[in-house]
């Protein structure tokens, strides 16, 4: 990739850059501790607490993988 | 407690199977081992899937699957901080650390201070960083054994006097030579074994306890009020729950300085192969949110009351907890592949760890200081027997010093690592800053924090107070704060002074 003039070509300058703003999603939502520190609803038995902290796994691994499908799109 | 033969001998099958295993992986994409890059890094060609068992190995240790249940079992939600920081750590990962790799690949660069010496043209906030790094990770390296050493009294393997660590001292000969002949080929092959087993065994505990359990609410039934949530924050509180946010967030900024990490980050073969890990290992970050769970089914089990535990709970509070779970609920062989699970799973971040601070002492302090002069062939060697000294190191503090230290040690050890990350992951950005304003701020950011942890009784949250208001906060993310403001100010007083700045020796180009 050294030289060839094929790295990072403009269009996939400041626009898609954007789109790591959706990373910020995960670490407003775990900030926000009072929205998630209560026991109701309950899930399979599981406190509001525990399954909504353990969702946010997903949703942030969902999340980068959507950046990375945009952002480094033909990239090796 | 008596000696279970079948998980005895299941246990020790699987031992001396990923042993052999250590011992082949020299093997495996055989690369000429008498190269540090080739010892200390697997010559860089592992994929994506290599790099996944790898770091999941490296990362999710089993200090980890002890002490987070451990602390869910005695102080209940805050062990839960183990999750946002988890979500927090990957997002990061993913926009810098393909960064990192590829300025490293470019400049032959196998450890972090290799970096900030390219960078900042500056030996001494290289050395700054590489002995960082070199200090919080020896009792990281120590609280492995601890892992080993529950399972081993929980097979009720016991002896009188030092013979009551034979065992232990076993398991880490065997550790210590595969990493010697193998090296970071010997973690990478057992890690895919140990990850097996791990997922086997949590998958079997999160189904098959709870319905010995009753189900989802009776566990969570049995949890004491206290424990179910986290305290209500105080209206006096500045930002709300800053302590558990503050404990996440500081703990995954740092994860990544740590050596281990960084090895495993540059072993890796492409800079792709990190951007889809970030996506990828989030799964063992949900194997850890069900661990943690594990100690609250202790809970419900009972597992503190029953008093055929009552000796092992004594000689480890609180890490007793998940053994003694699974001895109560499995059947004996399988008691067996969980603790090999635990016990392999102390092998790996080990050695990794192991490796990662030979790799920075040869690298960083050796041939820089030393023996600038030092063929490629004795970097190696010196890297071998560097990684034999630290892991004995690590031995005899289990052995000999109360497990206490050790912990209280790998507190201050996150609170000393995140000093690193102005020079580091801000350098992959900027030189704005001036070295010797970093050196200062890292400086100024160790000795707070280590007086601030020493003040809390090594605790990790520190009681901020400004102006009336409280704003308790993990201690390595408040000295953090601490450490960026003394850099920014006094960059622009080193500048104006004309005070030199190094050399960079990376080009734009060079960072993709």
């Amino acid at each position: 990739m050294q030289g060839d003039g094929s790295r990072r070509p403009q269009s996939r300058g400041a626009a898609s850059r954007l789109w790591y703003l959706l990373l910020l999603i995960p670490y407003a939502a775990m900030f926000w501790v009072a929205s998630y520190n209560r026991a109701e609803p309950s899930w399979a038995g599981i406190p509001f607490f525990y399954w909504y902290q353990l969702l946010w796994i997903w949703i942030g691994s969902a999340l980068i993988v959507i950046v990375h499908l945009i952002v480094n799109r033909g990239r090796t | 407690m008596p000696i279970d033969w079948t998980a005895l001998i299941v246990f020790i099958l699987l031992f001396a199977a990923v042993t052999i295993l250590g011992f082949l992986a020299v093997r495996w994409r055989r690369g000429d081992l008498d190269l540090l890059s080739e010892w200390g890094l697997a010559g860089g060609r592992f994929g994506t899937v290599i790099t996944w068992f790898l770091l999941g190995g490296d990362l999710y240790t089993a200090y980890t699957f002890i002490a987070v249940p451990a602390l869910m079992f005695g102080a209940g939600a805050i062990a839960f901080f183990a999750v946002p920081y988890t979500v927090m750590v990957y997002p990061f990962v993913f926009v810098v650390f393909p960064r990192l790799w590829t300025v490293a690949r470019h400049n032959g660069y196998i450890t972090a201070s290799d970096f900030v010496r390219g960078r900042y043209g500056s030996r001494w906030l290289a050395l700054a960083v590489a002995v960082t790094g070199i200090i919080a990770t020896m009792p990281y390296i120590a609280l492995q054994l601890v892992g080993i050493q529950v399972v081993i009294a929980a097979l009720g393997v016991a002896g009188a006097g030092w013979m009551g660590d034979l065992p232990l001292i076993i398991a880490f000969v065997i550790l210590a030579a595969f990493t010697y002949t193998s090296g970071l080929r010997a973690p990478a092959a057992i890690a895919i074994v140990k990850d097996a087993l791990i997922w086997v065994t949590v998958i079997a505990a999160v189904i098959a306890i709870p319905l010995q359990l009753g189900g989802y609410d009776k566990i969570f039934a049995a949890v004491p009020a206290a424990k179910l949530l986290l305290a209500p924050s105080p209206p006096t509180a500045l930002i709300p729950y800053s302590g558990y946010w503050t404990l996440a967030l500081g703990s995954a900024l740092a994860l990544f300085l740590y050596p281990h990490a960084m090895t495993g980050v540059l072993s890796a073969s492409s800079r792709g192969a990190i951007s889809r890990n970030a996506a990828l290992l989030p799964a063992y970050s949900f194997l850890l949110a069900l661990i943690a769970l594990l100690g609250f089914m202790a809970l419900a089990a009972g597992v503190d009351k029953a008093p055929q535990f009552a000796d092992f709970a004594k000689a480890y509070p609180r890490n007793f907890a998940v053994p003694a779970l699974f001895i109560a609920m499995f059947p004996s062989w399988f008691v067996g592949v969980g603790f090999a699970a635990i016990a392999i799973g102390a092998l790996v971040p080990a050695a990794i760890m192991s490796i990662a601070a030979a790799n920075l002492w040869t690298r960083n302090i050796y041939r820089e200081f030393i023996n600038p002069t030092c063929t490629p062939a004795q970097e190696a060697q010196m890297a071998k027997w560097v990684s034999l000294v630290v892991k004995f190191g690590a031995l005899v503090f289990i052995v000999f010093i109360p497990l206490q230290y050790a912990i209280n040690l790998q507190l201050l050890g996150g609170v000393w690592i995140i000093q690193t990350l102005p020079a580091v992951i801000i350098g992959l950005y900027t030189r704005w800053f001036h070295q010797r304003a970093l050196l200062i701020g890292w400086l100024v950011g160790i000795v707070t924090g280590t007086w601030m942890a020493a003040m809390q009784g090594f605790t990790p949250i520190y009681p901020l107070t400004i102006a009336g208001y409280s704003l308790p906060s993990y201690t390595a993310f408040a000295t953090l704060i601490l450490n960026f403001a003394v850099a920014i100010v006094l960059t622009p007083i080193f500048n104006a002074a004309g005070a030199p700045r190094g050399q960079d020796e990376t080009l734009v180009e060079h960072y993709g």
